[in-house]
């Protein structure tokens, strides 16, 4: 029988990249409507480097599913339940990887290039072009909409799942638990 | 056969040359642009407008005089809200000083296609003295003029006050041109 929690790796990448996930929601909610100051050029710059970081970290917890088979759904879950439930999953691992693309995408049109903390320049993947920037700024702000909706039904599901249903599902994602190991 | 060849045409090419004066410059293939660095991230923008007058004979480089009046409000940032701040008080105060003037001063032939063009910068109000490198290729009756220069943005006061730091907009700022100008 598999173990019925996540490995050690995959909870630490959930929670690093909760964090880091809310940080750069509010951040980016935040900054955007600031008038232009050097505070607002600042917290760009951090949100990009967050924003490269959080890249990164999901094409490592990328490969991380896709080697390793996380526990199964619990068999009292009607089958409905359970498609929705890997449908979330999917929409949260596809938002996390087209929000930051398209974040860099939007930084290349607009003529900002990214330049991790402030060292190591991203390659810029499109030439300057307005409209396609405030294109892309759209797409980011309406990813970035309906990741806030998915994230909302995933946090709501999991509470469900642990106050409600009262199984496993939120425990097993739990720090303290990769000690009983 | 060769070398004769050569040689005559640079016979017939030099006296051409020697008569050629350029003085119109083509608007649409001149561009003033700048290069700045926001937290060490180099970011492009350029001047739209401006005008100059010019008058250049290779062969009589020193008697060269060039004047560029340039448009400050005509700036491009690379974003719309930059354009608008750079242009209030604490930056270019446009409504006060509305140009940026460059006036030469003496022209040094560098060899080949090589000039220096020793000017003077003014913008909000002050004047410092710049050395200019350009490059001058001719082709046919027009010739293109390249170069580039930096200046220090705080010694002409631009960004003043919350911008006045370098941490966040740095002090450097290359100032990059091409003119194309014609003869007559």
């Amino acid at each position: 029988m598999e173990s019925a929690h996540y490995t050690g790796t995959a909870k630490a990448l959930h929670w690093v990249m909760a964090a880091l996930l809310f940080g750069l929601l509010a951040l980016g909610f935040y900054m955007h409507d600031l008038p232009l100051s050097p505070e607002k050029l600042q917290l760009y710059s951090w949100h990009k480097w967050a924003g490269v970081t959080a890249f990164l970290l999901v094409l490592f917890r990328l490969l991380w599913r896709i080697t390793h088979r996380p526990p199964a759904l619990p068999e009292t879950m009607p089958k409905i339940m359970q498609f929705a439930a890997h449908a979330g999953h999917l929409a949260l691992y596809g938002l996390m990887f087209a929000i930051p693309l398209s974040g860099w995408l939007m930084s290349s049109a607009k003529g900002f290039q990214t330049v991790w903390f402030g060292v190591l320049p991203i390659p810029d993947l499109l030439d300057k072009n307005k409209e396609l920037g405030d294109l892309l700024q759209t797409v980011h702000m309406g990813l970035n909409l309906l990741f806030v909706a998915v994230l909302l039904g995933h946090i709501g599901a999991a509470l469900k799942h642990h106050f409600i249903d009262k199984d496993d599902i939120l425990i097993r994602m739990a720090p303290r638990h990769a000690k009983e190991k | 056969m060769k070398n004769i060849a050569f040689a005559l045409a640079l016979t017939a090419l030099v006296p051409a040359a020697q008569a050629v004066e350029y003085t119109q410059v083509q608007a649409d293939k001149s561009a003033i642009a700048f290069v700045y660095k926001q937290m060490g991230v180099s970011v492009d923008g350029k001047f739209k407008k401006f005008s100059s007058q010019l008058n250049f004979d290779p062969a009589k480089p020193s008697a060269a005089k060039a004047t560029f009046d340039v448009e400050l409000a005509s700036v491009d940032t690379g974003a719309p809200e930059g354009d608008q701040e750079v242009a209030g008080k604490p930056w270019f105060n446009t409504k006060a000083f509305p140009t940026a003037k460059f006036v030469s001063g003496t022209v040094k032939p560098l060899g080949g296609n090589k000039y220096e063009v020793a000017g003077q910068l003014s913008i909000k109000g002050k004047t410092q003295d710049v050395v200019v490198p350009a490059t001058f290729t001719a082709q046919g009756n027009t010739g293109v003029f390249d170069g580039s220069f930096v200046i220090r943005r705080a010694d002409f006061s631009i960004g003043e006050g919350s911008w006045a730091k370098f941490d966040i907009v740095a002090n450097d700022v290359q100032i990059k041109f091409r003119i194309t100008a014609s003869s007559k």
